[in-house]
């Protein structure tokens, strides 16, 4: 079918493959251009100004936002309550999602209706999860205090319980994602290995640890890329539940780039926050995928 | 074993519990509201509801949330759809930079984004519209939506439209009769998604909206009107009212939503 005379229309056909791909592109790239990169370029250019639209002040400042968070303790606050945060609350759902995931595996009947009830809290929004939760924590009429045994406690009034009140928020809400994912991969296992295990005389943590840990290590994985990440950025569940307090125990980098940005109205000084979430997201993901290639794991 | 039972039914409580309670709570007469034991109010009632649907408030949250997520899924699906054959098909350059992108483009934090994309809202005039929400919901919804359907459509041998193309059919004809039918549960899945994350949306919405005009109902939700006192009973409602596009995706169609949750996170 190559015949020399016509390597010439060879070229031209793949080229116009090529052409013929770009116009394909071109509306989603131009989309994402417009909505995506040109905002992360301008978010960085308004991070560097002295933005206060009320006061009519608008000037170049350079890094001045920058060095002022440096020194600004509700910035680092805000850093080490994001930090615990996503620590935690990551933690709790990839070791209660592996547990969930094992208990539902071997459920006969009713797998159906659990993982539907499971998916529900995943897909509910997340105002509603906090709406949910509020009224679940409330001093005297709440749930929870009642289950508790009728005690008192000002969940989320009070700077000690207001964090892990949120945590236990989040982690309910976004235990069903790593749940799913790994019922999803324990389904797929073979049941004669278990049965091997269990003629070897392997018991319940035995099976546990040398069998399904290390099958679910690479999905894992993925969940904890995908978890942390999402831990890092959210910004809904804590806005609408405690608004970053008491007294800023909860208040998150993005809550606090959301206020400065449009409460306090400081564009600039909001943007270099926002920028700051922007750079953390990208240094995990970065330093995940390098940890994944440095292990052999990344094909 | 019954550690694994106890351990479902742990599992069970603790999600159908929240969701039974606001139900419940929305059921109940105002009175019986505050008072906690008992669990079970003495009757149920449907007062909440009939006060959260006489304000006009959550009623045009619920046909903008509707309107404002079906464009965007369409938008999405549409512009996907393109990018993802150009890129499963065709030899576009720097091809691997550009799905690498397309997958950082899934984690952009929309903190990041939400002032350079409310300055250019109010520059087009566009705040306290369903424009606004639909482009910027599409920034977020399109790199999940190609991701999506550039794995499902590598799944599905080029031969096969070859052949037809080959028999004299045509490229679009051939996408039409082999691909798009082939296509079509990872485009439901991809759709779903989509959809899921508009109606949840919270951070543009409350931010680029203004009025009823184009509050949606996270947005509503979170701003729920109460005057002296917190207005339990109508925010369950209201809240009940939210959960139902989920709940309908959830328990029906199940599949699609797993198959998407998977691919999204099992290719790599």
């Amino acid at each position: 079918m190559t015949g020399g005379g016509q390597v010439p229309s060879l070229a031209r056909a793949q080229r116009r493959a090529r052409v013929r791909g770009l116009l394909l592109l071109g509306p989603a790239l131009v989309t994402l251009g417009a909505l995506t990169l040109y905002p992360t370029i301008w978010v960085c250019w308004l991070s560097l100004q002295r933005r206060m639209p009320i006061f009519g002040v608008n000037r170049f400042e350079g890094l001045g936002n920058y060095v002022f968070l440096a020194t600004d303790p509700r910035f680092w606050k805000a850093t080490e309550v994001t930090l615990l945060f996503t620590v935690t609350s990551v933690a709790l759902e990839l070791a209660g999602g592996v547990l969930a995931a094992v208990a539902l595996r071997g459920l006969h009947a009713g797998s159906r209706i659990a993982l539907s009830l499971l998916l529900l809290a995943w897909a509910l929004p997340s105002v509603v999860t906090a709406k949910l939760f509020e009224w679940l924590y409330h001093p005297t009429a709440g749930l929870i205090n009642f289950a508790l045994g009728g005690i008192a406690l000002n969940w989320l009034g009070d700077p000690r319980l207001a964090l892990p009140g949120l945590i236990l928020a989040d982690v309910w809400r976004t235990l069903p994602f790593v749940a799913v994912l790994c019922y999803a991969r324990l389904l797929a296992i073979p049941a004669d290995i278990y049965e091997a295990a269990q003629l070897d005389g392997a018991g319940a943590v035995a099976t546990f640890t040398r069998i399904t840990l290390p099958l679910l290590g690479r999905i894992l994985m993925i969940a904890l890329l995908f978890r942390t990440l999402d831990a890092l950025r959210s910004f809904d569940l804590m806005f609408v539940l405690t608004g970053g307090g008491p007294a800023g125990t909860t208040e998150t980098l993005t809550v606090y780039a959301y206020r400065s940005l449009f409460q306090a109205v400081q564009l600039g000084l909001g943007s270099a926050v926002g920028v700051v979430v922007f750079a953390l997201v990208m240094l995990v993901a970065w330093a995940y995928l390098r940890a994944l290639r440095r292990q052999g794991l990344a094909a | 074993m019954r550690v694994r039972e106890g351990a479902v039914l742990a599992l069970f409580l603790v999600y159908a519990w929240p969701f039974f309670w606001q139900l419940l709570t929305s059921l109940k007469p105002e009175a019986e509201l505050m008072v906690l034991p008992p669990l079970l109010p003495s009757r149920l009632t449907g007062e909440h509801y009939r006060a959260v649907l006489d304000q006009s408030v959550m009623l045009r949250a619920l046909g903008n949330s509707f309107g404002v997520g079906a464009i965007t899924t369409v938008l999405a699906l549409v512009l996907g759809l393109f990018g993802a054959y150009g890129i499963a098909r065709y030899p576009v350059p720097g091809k691997g930079l550009l799905l690498l992108l397309i997958v950082a483009g899934t984690a952009f934090p929309q903190i990041a984004t939400v002032s350079p994309l409310y300055l250019l809202m109010r520059a087009l005039d566009l705040r306290d519209t369903w424009l606004a929400l639909i482009l910027a919901n599409t920034s977020f919804a399109l790199p999940l939506v190609i991701w999506l359907l550039t794995g499902f459509l590598q799944e599905i041998p080029a031969q096969l439209e070859e052949a037809a193309a080959v028999d004299g059919a045509g490229r679009l004809r051939a996408f039409r009769w082999i691909v798009l039918p082939l296509l079509a549960p990872g485009l439901a899945s991809a759709a779903l998604l989509t959809f899921l994350f508009s109606w949840n949306e919270f951070l543009f919405a409350y931010t680029f909206t203004a009025t009823e005009a184009s509050r949606t109902v996270p947005v509503a939700l979170a701003l729920f009107p109460g005057v002296f006192e917190v207005p339990w009973g109508d925010i369950a409602a209201a809240s009940m009212l939210a959960s139902v596009p989920p709940l309908v995706l959830v328990i029906g169609l199940q599949r699609y939503l797993v198959r998407g949750l998977l691919s999204g996170a099992l290719r790599e």
